[in-house]
């Protein structure tokens, strides 16, 4: 029992640190901004998701379970999408021609 | 195992910061430094994670949860900052 949660946990881990990296190595190799905010945005939270469910789930092991990695849980689940949509807004404040073009009138219909 | 592991993941979550870094430095805009910061702070929080289970110290998790928290009001602040170049109205 205790061997096979150890087992889970070291996958964890191992998913969460593979999953920041490609989202770090995401962010050197895209080329516009608004595929560069893909990467990191989306699989940094789920890198540090596992490492985070991983703690959760030692410590729990150990018989001393903390509350401190939930609330990081969901601290991050909560504020990444956020923080997201503001840096998208301030690159189309900063560039107005990466809006994309208002598409045009539907034909009613007949 | 889990030491291994534990190891190979603070490896795999230094060479992440070391990219986000090359990020900061390089990035063509200001939104790229942006970020480069805000990713660079979501894996910090998750390095402090590692090192504190690494120590079995739980004073590495209450700076994560401050590194959390501030991160996000750094990330909107600087975002604010680029659209309205304004930040307390």
């Amino acid at each position: 029992m205790s061997n096979a949660l150890e087992v889970l946990v070291s996958a964890l881990l191992l998913a969460g640190a593979a999953f920041a990296l490609v989202g770090s190595w995401g962010m050197v190799k895209l080329s516009d901004f608004f595929k560069r905010l893909h990467g990191p945005t989306k699989a940094s939270t789920l890198g540090v998701g596992g490492v985070l469910l991983a703690s959760m789930l030692w410590q729990a092991m150990q018989g001393a379970p903390s509350l401190r990695e939930l609330l990081i849980t969901l601290f991050i689940f909560m504020t990444a999408p956020v923080s997201a949509h503001l840096m998208a807004k301030a690159a189309l404040a900063l560039d107005p021609k990466a809006r994309p073009p208002i598409p045009p009138p539907r034909t009613p219909a007949e | 195992m889990i030491q291994t592991c534990i190891s190979l993941a603070i490896g795999a979550f230094a060479v992440a910061m070391a990219l986000n870094l090359y990020c900061l430095l390089r990035g063509p805009g200001v939104t790229d430094r942006i970020l480069a910061l805000d990713t660079m702070y979501v894996n910090t929080i998750a390095l402090l994670v590692l090192v504190g289970l690494r120590e079995s110290s739980t004073i590495y998790f209450e700076a994560a949860v401050i590194i959390a928290m501030l991160g996000f009001v750094g990330t909107v602040v600087l975002s604010k900052f680029v659209i309205r170049r304004d930040i307390i109205e």
